[in-house]
């Protein structure tokens, strides 16, 4: 039997055949009552841990003194302090070293230098400074505290230097507070993290049900079935996706109204271009799933291979600490990671306003990730049982 | 052209030319020619120089012990696994190298269930259908639950069914799409007599029709249902050919025995030369052996005078398979496969 010449080749793609697949993944889904749920349900804990269980404007933080003159004045400004909310004065320490040690120990978040002769000083008028330093290895923990301390110094300058002193009280404050933020040297704003949730459940949830699709029907017995059917590569891998792309949107969108509705999130730029951001966003990331479901043997080495993913992810990429902090090894590797730019994109459109121009540098990376890695997925995907 | 319906069903000779293409003789008439095949797994020699031809039209039965080789065998046939050497067609298509074309043309049927238990029947069989890209698709779909006589439970999801009604959607998905060959692993393991019957005679109707058939069993009755037989042990091709001539090239003869007390008959004969084996059937006991001599006179001795009738009878298929499956020498064992390093 020769075979027949019009059937000699063999199409890479048939629309017919890719939405059988296509169809097969959305019924299966419908039928997956604990996937469903946790498409709904991530986000949630997500929303809820972060946003709410981390609260990123702590207050009444422990700060201890180091008293190198007290003076009416001096006394007035740890009162104010106190009455802030952001600070809780703990105590007073005998010198500069047991504030430092009690930073370094984690009993204080702040130590607040109050320099011998700072009244006299002060009182000649040659603005002497008040020295705050600060625990910001978690820089949320401390912003708002550091950005309150400035306003203390108008404040009590305003109040104590009044009347005998109001000479000394003239527009720029006559003493300064010098702040200094010990183990990080960035600090990351409160709006950072409800955005940047975005990237990191999609990023979760998109890689582990798909890094199971295809190990899943290997280890069911049904991909041999499929292997020995007339699919390709490409319209089983792609068709395998198709329903995840729905399920980021909804995810998206769950994450998007909180962020809006719940979270106050200024929402400056246009909800289209985030749209778009996120569709490619996706994409990228169940390229990924798909590839370490054909490299995995089972479903468990399935999620092994997600998680080694995603702990680069969610460190790396500008989401738990800054990018420009990380040393530059670091960075590296958070280049070449899809989350770095999808969190500069969303942070980008949501607090910035940014527009297609501004975004493009950020948007191109993830769509070279993208067809990088299908490549990749469809040359490691196994035609054979072998 | 002959038309199909002339075909006689229990003919050994295959159906010359059922088919549109013009048929040329010999080569152009096998289904599957494969030649020298060879697959390892590890270090694991599963098939051994494995050279098989299937003719248009043909029944043909794989045979032999569990482990022995058949699924892979039949795995290398469609493509589904890589011969690591060897080469060979199916449906005139080259195994390494088109098996794309061959998987639009073959039904293959999975030795293990493998349609999706989360989709329902219906379901299961529409994706088949569409993934064959069939221009009544509904139609052959509703024929399908029809003729399983399932129509009702069109809608039931295929996991919740039984084991032998799950092998009958399995067999009759894999016929969806009206393939030219049938590669069917164990397709009536699990299944009762009556559907067994059935399955059968619908074969024979599809044989008559032009199509061809790889069967693989471990059922003596469905073995001689088969227009051809081949049997494997080992990964190694020990016999091939319609059953009679699997018979007679072993030259085996059977002696039946009847008497008092046949357990204690069978104890004297074992070890006695030219008694190669021997199988209990009721009352009847059936001596087998190679060397006719040497057979008989250790009956005689066995027989000790006591009331005892042999009569020489035809050697069974069983009896022919289960003296291959004892000759042959297991190169996987694992003293076999240390005595290999060494060498
Ligand atoms: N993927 C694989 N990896 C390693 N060894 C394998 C693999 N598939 C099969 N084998 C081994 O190859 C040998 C032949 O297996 P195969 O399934 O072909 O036997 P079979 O004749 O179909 O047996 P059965 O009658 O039990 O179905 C077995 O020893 C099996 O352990
Ligand atoms: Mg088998």
């Amino acid at each position: 039997m020769r075979p027949a010449p019009a059937e000699g080749g063999h199409s890479w793609f048939s629309l017919a055949r890719w939405w059988a697949m296509v169809s097969k993944e959305f019924l299966q889904l419908r039928r997956d009552r604990v996937t469903f749920a946790m498409i709904v349900g991530i986000p949630i804990i997500q929303l809820t841990l972060f946003g709410y269980a981390i609260n990123t404007d702590p207050k009444h933080m422990p700060t201890a003194l180091v008293v190198g003159d007290r003076s009416e004045f001096t006394r007035s400004f740890v009162a104010a302090m106190h009455n802030s909310d952001y600070f809780r004065i703990t105590g007073e320490l005998p010198d500069e070293e047991a504030g430092r040690r009690a930073l370094a120990q984690g009993t204080a978040q702040f130590v607040l230098n109050i320099p011998a002769g700072f009244t006299q000083r002060l009182l000649r008028g040659e603005r002497p400074a008040l020295l705050l330093e600060a625990d910001a290895s978690d820089p949320t923990a401390t912003g708002a505290a550091l950005a309150a301390s400035a306003q203390l110094v108008e404040g009590v300058a305003r109040k104590d230097l009044s009347g005998p002193y109001a000479a000394l009280a003239p527009s720029p404050p006559p003493f300064d507070v010098l702040v200094h933020r010990l183990y990080n040297p960035e600090s990351v704003t409160q709006y950072n993290i409800v955005p940047g949730l975005m990237g990191v459940i999609l990023t979760m949830t998109l890689v582990m049900m798909t890094g199971l699709a295809i190990t899943r029907e290997r280890e069911r017995g049904t991909m041999e079935n499929l292997l020995a059917m007339p699919l390709t590569p490409l319209e089983v891998m792609t068709g395998k996706i198709v329903p995840y792309i729905a399920i980021g949107l909804v995810q998206a969108t769950i994450i998007l109204l909180a962020a809006r509705y719940v979270f106050d999130v200024p929402f400056v730029g246009s909800v289209s271009a985030l749209y778009s951001a996120a569709l490619l966003f996706i994409a990228c990331q169940l390229t990924v799933g798909i590839t370490l479901s054909s490299l995995a043997a089972n479903q468990l080495q399935a999620m092994q291979f997600t998680f080694f993913y995603f702990l680069p992810n969610i460190l790396l990429s500008g989401f738990m600490f800054p990018f420009r902090g990380m040393p530059e090894w670091a960075q590296w590797i958070g280049s070449v990671l899809p989350l770095t730019y999808f969190n500069r994109v969303v942070r980008g459109i949501l607090l910035k306003g940014n527009d297609w121009p501004d975004l493009w540098p950020s948007l191109w990376p993830l769509a070279v990730f993208a067809l990088v890695v299908m490549a990749i997925a469809v040359r490691f995907y196994r035609r054979t049982l072998d | 052209m002959s038309g199909p319906a002339s075909m006689s069903l229990s003919s050994d000779a295959p159906v010359g030319d059922g088919s549109r293409v013009p048929a040329a003789p010999s080569r152009d008439d096998l289904v599957i020619d494969v030649r020298g095949l060879n697959k390892s797994f590890g270090d694991k020699h599963v098939v051994v120089d494995l050279s098989m031809q299937v003719r248009r039209g043909e029944i043909f039965g794989f045979l032999g012990p569990n482990g022995s080789g058949k699924t892979t065998s039949i795995r290398l046939m469609c493509g589904l696994l890589t011969p690591d050497a060897g080469a060979g067609t199916c449906l005139g298509y080259d195994i390494r190298t088109q098996s794309a074309a061959i998987k639009r043309h073959v039904g293959y049927m999975t030795q293990r269930f493998s349609f999706w238990d989360d989709l329902t029947l219906r379901e299961n069989l529409d994706f088949v259908a569409r993934v064959y890209q069939m221009d009544d698709r509904a139609a052959a779909v509703d024929r399908a639950l029809h003729e399983l006589g399932l129509t009702g439970r069109a809608r039931q999801l295929t996991g919740t069914l039984s084991g032998g009604w799950k092998q009958r959607v399995a067999r009759a998905s894999c016929m969806l799409h009206r393939p030219q060959l049938l590669l069917l692993d164990e397709p009536t393991a699990g299944v009762d007599p009556n559907a067994r019957r059935e399955f059968w005679e619908e074969l024979h109707r599809l044989a008559a029709q032009g199509i061809s058939v790889l069967v693989s069993t471990h059922y003596m009755d469905e073995a001689l249902r088969c227009h051809k037989l081949a049997y494997i042990a080992y990964g190694r091709l020990l016999a091939q050919g319609t059953a009679a001539e699997v018979i007679a090239a072993q030259r085996l003869t059977t002696l039946e025995v009847r008497g008092p007390d046949l357990n204690a008959f069978v104890l004297r004969l074992r070890g006695m030369p030219g008694v190669e084996q021997t199988a209990a059937f009721g009352d009847t006991l059936h001596v087998t052996g190679r060397d006719r001599p040497q057979l008989e006179s250790a009956l005689a001795a066995a027989t000790q005078g006591g009331g005892y009738r042999i009569t020489p009878v035809d050697t069974g298929l069983e009896d022919v398979f289960i003296h291959l499956m004892q000759g042959a020498a297991d190169n996987w064992a694992p003293e076999a496969s240390g005595r290999q390093r060494a060498a």
